[in-house]
């Protein structure tokens, strides 16, 4: 369930899960596992730089050439009986969900996880048509019956530990015994096997997103561990698949090299379990798959993004591995991020979509220290997208204005100097006396945000330059 | 600009604003191992490469300032800094920096072509292969972000630090994860800047090691405030300190009673 | 305007283009036609022996069972033996594959049915149509022969696989369906499936099972 951005209470947020307990300890899984796996999947690879170059190169031709690619992906869908639906706004896109659902009387859908749905709000909105919503992904599951959003984008509930989901599955499967034992994952699992294998037989209508959608063939590819996306498409009469336009690529050969680096990245398997590719509804003679299939494209701000600062970040494939190597995001969890996308594509994309007023904090809380960049399979300039959100915040004046003061006193001594290096010396001589009897300072004026926690070492005395020119001159 | 380098080759120092103020003694480290190598050190009049309003969005002050340093390090051979992020700033940022104005852009890659980090530039440059300084004490190395991923500076200061004698070096546990300082965000974002550093400290006491190094001095003073704070009983230094054998001032953040090993 | 045309014109007038250029078109007609392949591992390469070999180290990494036999007429055994060996009832449910019918299931006594699950089978066979040996992974059409739904409601699955329909990459099996199905043309679904269901959702714990089948066994046939 995705409500309202929180992202413009940032810091509000991290203070909180700073001090969330099971939070931090379940984040101390995410440092464990994540990073490991990722690097043995890419050692036992020799040819995985080659190949984010070539995934890169890929999306950056298919961006190139986008609206071709639309025409061409839309045309094979219908040659196959499948119907294409455009929606400009994710408002557009919800009423076209809720549409397609009250004409074909949908009571329930199941749902195989989607970002883009989250970024809709669609779950709330079926929920308020009366129709009955279910994620079917495990963890997407999880969240759901705590009412909360995904706090990472491949791992939703990576923020919940055992203790937590145990809670939840007793509040929620009052059908079962309850003196049943749920103190293991296994069995948690096993629990949620059997009440979603109910959901999935009666489901009217199956929705689905799409991490590829092949223009070549007019396909739509999944990737899963769990099989939840595959139940959800074939079972129910309606398919319904909801993409945004960055998801398109032109071939099956395209697809391939996107592929090889897709789970490498994200969780450090070499394939996922379940790699599907769905074209069109049920063939003549087929005994099972969905008699309709529906394909909706989103843009909700994707094609304003196209030839302008952001594009690279149309490039993301959502494995995750950015936030999965970000200290900060080690240091918080998703959910402070304030909306659908955290860790550093979320400071990147949360601006470009709702806004610099509401997101702008996000880029702003990195120290650039380039991990993300550093295991990006398509190689987008993260930090660098970062910096541009705080260009444009700088030139609207939506920097705090002690940092823009701060700033502008700097750069003025820093353009003169002659006046700098006077300046400089004076005031470190002084802050030296200050500080010589302990080596350094617990507490410092306009430097509040560093000494609450650590202390500030106090400067040697004279500066080098005045130390040097002293020197040059002893020597002429 | 030189077209042949000059033999002793001209190296302007960017001293680095940190340096500058809060540690000289760096800086002379650095002048030494330049000169112990063979070159000419100069240090012309200099303020700041422009980092800070770089990150924070004004790109305008950037350019002033960058402006300013390519030309007082005109004449240089090479331009040289005891810094991984400033280096960084000088030999990956300027370009980009000025990518929209043809005149500059030449001049910027030109300059940028000439700028390096202090211990990868003894290493891969001067080849220098080994040190003369003593240094006794358990050691750990912290890898920078700008100078790791940026400038790829990881091998280098290992190999000078095997040859110092007398120095064990413990690797702690992620030594190339960030220490959390990122300039200003170690104010803006103080109390997760915290919550980085406080994982790294915990690493750095987990090494068994008493004497932290790394070529960075804002990460330096980011990690020596918490060690301290905390009570840690680690000692902080300048890698080019130790390999100068210039460790006779006392480690950052400590006073002059303070042992300093 | 449609929501299409304003999408269109939006992509269009932020790239700078009209969408009539000539060379934007002929760009995108030749990548379609010609789908150029990218890089290609060396991991799955080699010849048939060594493909085959591949793909099972690949397939049980995955956490996949996998049996070799010497001939199609060895299948209905193994798979009674695995069934046996796992305490499972030996039932068994499958589509109308020729290669699976063709085989001497008389000679066990599996109890058989045909045609998709309705999510009461406990076990299930299919026969693959490819098999990948860069990965371990398993190539499964969808249609009569090997219903889908035959791939994901039991808890057991057996995937029959041909030692030649093991390919060394990905592009071998683009190449094989375009043979099978034509250029630009697809079944309704192609699963590729390595190793059993799985989930880390709770607290990062690998456990199988989760939605699809908690069991992958794979029985390749050398010859024939």
């Amino acid at each position: 369930m995705t409500a309202h951005p929180t992202s413009s209470h940032f810091k509000d947020n991290a203070h909180e899960a700073l001090r969330d307990a099971p939070l931090q300890k379940a984040l101390t899984h995410v440092r464990a596992n994540f990073i490991e796996r990722r690097a043995e999947a890419a050692q036992r690879l020799p040819e995985f730089e080659a190949l984010r170059d070539s995934a890169r190169d890929i999306k950056n031709h298919t961006l190139a050439h986008i609206d071709l690619y639309l025409e061409a992906y839309e045309a094979k869908v219908r040659e196959l009986g499948g119907q294409v639906h455009y929606a400009l706004t994710a408002k557009e896109g919800v009423d076209i969900v809720l549409k397609l659902c009250r004409e074909r009387g949908a009571k329930s859908v199941t749902k195989g996880k989607s970002m883009i749905s989250e970024e809709m709000g669609l779950n709330q909105a079926l929920e308020a048509a009366g129709i009955e919503a279910v994620e079917t992904d495990l963890g997407e599951y999880i969240i759901q019956l705590r009412g909360e959003a995904p706090s990472h984008i491949i791992a939703p509930a990576v923020h919940v530990n055992k203790e937590q989901v145990e809670e939840e599955f007793r509040r929620a499967h009052l059908h079962l015994p309850k003196d049943r034992d749920l103190s293991e994952p296994v069995q948690l699992l096993s629990e949620a096997r059997g009440v979603l294998r109910d959901k999935f037989l009666n489901a009217d209508i199956g929705i689905t997103g799409a991490n590829f959608l092949v223009a070549e063939t007019g396909t739509s590819i999944i990737v899963t561990n769990e099989g939840n996306g595959d139940l959800t498409q074939i079972i129910p009469k309606v398919h319904v698949v909801i993409a945004s336009l960055e998801k398109l690529t032109p071939t099956l050969e395209d697809v391939s090299q996107l592929l090889r680096v897709l789970a490498r990245s994200a969780t450090g398997q070499d394939m996922s379990v379940y790699t599907t590719l769905s074209t069109g509804p049920r063939r003549q003679g087929d005994p099972d798959g969905p008699e309709e299939y529906h394909v909706i494209l989103l843009d909700n701000g994707r094609s304003s993004m196209l030839g302008g600062e952001f594009e690279d970040m149309l490039r993301c494939i959502r494995c995750g591995a950015c936030m999965n190597h970000c200290p900060v995001y080690h240091a918080i969890g998703g959910h402070a991020y304030g909306w659908v996308y955290p860790g550093p594509m979320g400071a990147v994309l949360t601006p470009t979509l709702i806004g610099v007023k509401e997101g702008g904090q996000l880029p702003n809380a990195s120290t650039f220290c380039g991990r993300c960049e550093e295991v990006c399979p398509v190689r987008i300039p993260l930090p660098n997208m970062m910096r541009h959100w705080r260009e444009r915040e700088f030139e609207r004046h939506l920097s705090p204005a002690t940092v823009r003061y701060g700033l502008a006193f700097w750069a003025f001594f820093a353009a003169r100097p002659a006046l700098y290096r006077l300046a400089t010396d004076i005031g470190m001589r002084a802050l030296h006396l200050f500080g010589r009897a302990k080596g350094r300072f617990s507490s410092l004026p306009f430097a509040g945000g560093w000494t609450r926690y650590r202390d500030f070492p106090s400067p040697q005395g004279a500066t080098f330059q005045s130390q040097w020119r002293a020197k040059s001159r002893a020597v002429k | 600009m030189a077209d042949a380098v000059r033999n002793p080759i001209r190296v302007g120092l960017f001293v680095t604003c940190l340096v500058d103020l809060f540690r000289p003694s760096v800086g002379f480290a650095a002048v030494k191992l330049l000169e112990d190598a063979g070159c000419q050190v100069f240090a012309p009049s200099q303020t700041c490469c422009g980092q800070p309003a770089y990150n924070s969005g004004d790109r305008a002050t950037t350019k002033g300032l960058a402006r300013q340093v390519m030309a007082a390090f005109e004449d240089c051979d090479y331009i040289v800094a005891p810094s991984g992020s400033c280096a960084g700033t000088l030999a990956k940022h300027y370009p980009e920096l000025f990518a929209d104005e043809p005149e500059w852009s030449g001049k910027a890659r030109a300059f940028s072509a000439k700028c390096y980090e202090l211990v990868s530039f003894l290493v891969d440059v001067l080849k220098v292969e080994k040190v003369a300084a003593h240094f006794n004490g358990v050691v750990t190395y912290h890898d920078s972000c700008s100078g790791l991923r940026e400038l790829g500076v990881q091998r280098q200061p290992r190999k000078l630090l095997s040859t110092v004698e007398g120095l064990e070096l413990r690797e702690m546990k992620s030594p190339d994860v960030c220490c959390g300082f990122g300039g200003t965000f170690a104010v803006k974002y103080g109390e997760l800047s915290d919550a980085i550093v406080t994982q790294k400290t915990a690493n750095i006491a987990a090494s068994g090691a008493t004497t932290l190094l790394a070529g960075d001095l804002g990460c330096l003073m980011n990690m020596a405030g918490k060690l301290t704070r905390e009570g840690k009983p680690v000692a902080a230094r300048h890698i080019a300190e130790v390999l100068a054998g210039m460790t006779d001032e006392p480690a950052i953040g400590a006073a002059k009673t303070e042992a300093s090993k | 305007m449609s929501a299409r045309d304003e999408i269109l014109a939006n992509i269009r007038a932020s790239l700078g283009v009209t969408g009539a250029e000539a060379p934007r078109r002929l760009a995108v007609r030749e990548r379609l036609a010609q789908a150029p392949s990218g890089v290609i591992p060396a991991r799955g390469q080699g010849d048939d022996a060594t493909r085959l070999a591949t793909f099972r180290a690949e397939a049980e990494r995955a956490k996949a069972s996998v049996v070799e036999v010497a001939q199609a007429s060895d299948v209905p055994n193994e798979i009674a033996r695995y069934l046996r060996d796992a305490n499972l009832p030996a039932t068994l449910r499958m589509g109308e594959d020729s290669r699976l019918a063709a085989m001497p299931w008389g000679e066990t006594t599996l109890e058989l049915s045909h045609g998709p699950s309705e999510g009461h089978d406990l076990n299930s066979v299919s026969a693959a149509f490819a098999a990948v040996a860069e990965s371990g992974t398993l190539a499964l059409c969808s249609g009569a022969d090997n219903p889908t739904t035959l791939n994901f409601l039991p808890d057991n699955h057996v995937v029959v696989v041909f030692a030649r329909d093991v390919v060394a990459d990905y592009e071998s099996v683009w190449r094989n369906l375009r043979a099978r199905f034509g250029k630009g043309e697809m079944p309704r679904t192609l699963n590729f499936i390595t190793g059993p269901s799985r989930s880390a959702d709770i607290e990062q714990t690998l456990l199988l099972g989760a939605h699809g089948p908690r069991r992958l066994h794979i029985v390749v046939v050398r010859e024939g």
